[in-house]
């Protein structure tokens, strides 16, 4: 059972219209692996994450979670799956009808019917783990800064223990500190608790930290792939350029100067 | 652009948005009987719906049945000396079957169903419904459901209230400003009043509180592109479901009243 990966994509193909966004995706996760995707802005990250827990639906290729094709599973039989995973959105998308806490407890008062007590306790200790209080918890996700906000997304993503997490951009926004607070919480999850863990991100030192892989998605294709300790001796001219984020490259940016 | 073209791409798209509706309305019907059920969001819809609609309609209400009495009677001295009689009755009877019905829907389009569209556009737009989605809550269940279930129930309440309102408009202005006699005008009013005519302005205002509903939920499910999109569904959801209620308006008159 071991050698199923969690997650396997298979040449994944997604356009809108007539762009091409992902262009023949391959990827495996195993169980308990934390992978790391880096790539330009607009390159189709967030694309990739949510084709993977069915947002959008991809055109063609294999989306294989434990084994199971998901993207053949009719959309009223996907609850099975969903509760599988976790996810950080990079908006946040935070419900802004109902309190921080209830953000945070909703997953384990609709999936687990757990009762509305014993999920907020729940909640509070989540919203700690993201060093955030219990009186903000009473607050309504408008009164919070942006960099509250996306703690408050990672902490609805992580509480109710999913098997799989996807984390779009986890410490885009957050102070140095902080955002080093959330990378060792990322990396307690899925040490820790086992957690499968596909996160994007753009700070290479947290790409770094948290990845157990890292891999480059260029052109609608993952164009490297290895651990975080290879990435500086790739030889790979685009990840060089992205990784000393410098402006000379093969990567050309579609400014007009 | 080829002329026949254009009309067969607004034909094409009109047939499009209308199959679109079906489905999304099917979709929300066979939720309506699919557990779970959420007592506390139908709930809070009905509060929505129902209490705080009720300054609007009732003002609506109030004004429409004196200027109700005040024009029929000018119209009624000129023929008749019975315009007393007559006055009362056409208050009544108006508003029950259609005033009552159609001022309180449109108000109601105008306030609920604009407010559904926004709130649930600028979830789609910020991805709150997927967000829904992957915690396994159905968006249909979570927000459509109750919103139709409150909107189906309430408006006849409101209706209800819309027509007392109304009546006492009529008899305020007939009363004080035409010297009628107030015993014979509620006399007058409740003799002519058949059963039917409530019950007709109540069915109504199910159907109308049901489409005021499904058409704020269906335009702001689908907006998309930011807050320009989710301003488009309101104005949408508003135009659309007022068009709707005039038109079941002609039909359910017809159903009951039409030989
Ligand atoms: N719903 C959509 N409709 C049309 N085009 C879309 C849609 N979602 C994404 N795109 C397009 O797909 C491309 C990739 O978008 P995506 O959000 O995946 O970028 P990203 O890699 O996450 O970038 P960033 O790092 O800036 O978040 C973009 O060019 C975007 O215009
Ligand atoms: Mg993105």
């Amino acid at each position: 059972m071991t050698d199923v990966p969690k997650i396997r994509l298979r040449d994944v193909r997604k356009s809108f219209g007539a762009k091409r966004v992902l262009d023949g995706v391959n990827l495996d996760i195993a169980k308990g692996e934390s992978v790391v995707v880096i790539g330009g802005s607009g390159t189709g990250k967030s694309v990739m994450i949510k084709s993977i827990i069915g947002i959008l639906l991809a055109d063609s290729g294999v989306i294989e979670v434990d084994g199971q094709d998901v993207t053949q599973i009719p959309a009223n039989n996907r609850d099975a799956v969903n509760r599988k995973f976790g996810m950080l959105f990079q908006g946040g998308a935070l419900f802004d009808s109902l309190p921080v806490w209830e953000n945070v407890a909703f997953g384990l008062m609709q999936r687990e019917r757990m009762s509305r007590a014993h999920a907020k306790e729940r909640a509070i200790e989540t919203l700690a783990k993201v060093g955030l209080s219990a009186d903000v918890g009473e607050l309504s996700p408008s009164e919070l800064s942006g960099g509250m906000q996306k703690r408050v997304g990672l902490a609805r993503a992580i509480a109710g223990e999913p098997e799989i997490v996807f984390f779009d951009e986890p410490t885009t926004g957050l102070d140095p500190i902080m955002a080093d607070v959330i990378n060792d919480l990322i990396i307690s999850c899925v040490k820790q608790q086992g957690i499968t863990a596909l996160s994007i991100t753009h700070d290479m030192h947290s790409a770094r930290k948290i990845g157990d892989r890292i891999t480059m998605l260029y052109e609608g294709k993952l164009i490297w792939d290895g651990t975080a300790k290879d990435v500086d001796s790739s030889g790979n001219p685009y990840l060089d350029q992205f990784v000393h984020g410098s402006a000379e490259g093969p990567i050309k940016m579609q400014v007009r100067r | 652009m080829n002329f026949l073209a254009l009309i067969g791409s607004v034909v094409l798209a009109f047939l499009g948005h209308l199959g679109r509706l079906t489905i999304f309305t099917a979709t929300a019907l066979s939720h309506c009987v699919r557990p779970p059920i959420y007592p506390r969001l139908i709930g809070r819809q009905m509060i929505d719906i129902g209490y705080y609609s009720l300054p609007v309609v009732g003002l609506t209400a109030i004004f429409s049945g004196m200027v109700l009495a005040l024009q029929s009677y000018t119209g009624f001295a000129r023929f008749a000396a019975g315009s007393e009689t007559a006055v009362a009755n056409v208050v009544i009877i108006s508003l029950t079957r259609e005033l009552g019905p159609v001022l309180a829907g449109l108000m109601v389009a105008g306030r609920i169903g604009a407010s559904m569209a926004a709130e649930i556009g600028t979830m789609r737009v910020t991805e709150q419904l997927d967000a829904l989605t992957t915690l396994s809550t159905n968006p249909f269940k979570y927000l459509v459901v109750p919103r139709l279930i409150a909107g189906f129930l309430m408006l006849p309440v409101l209706v209800l209230v819309a027509d007392i309102i109304g009546v006492f408009g009529g008899f305020i202005v007939s009363v004080y400003k035409l010297g009628f006699n107030p015993a014979a005008y509620i006399t007058n009013s409740y003799d002519m009043l058949k059963a039917l005519d409530v019950i007709s302005g109540l069915v109504k205002a199910g159907v109308f509180g049901f489409l005021i509903a499904l058409m704020g939920c269906y335009a702001g499910y689908y907006s998309k592109g930011g807050a320009q999109g989710v301003g488009a569904a309101t104005t949408n959801a508003v135009v659309s479901s007022s068009i709707l209620i005039l038109t079941f308006n002609y039909i359910i008159t017809e159903l009951f009243f039409g030989t």
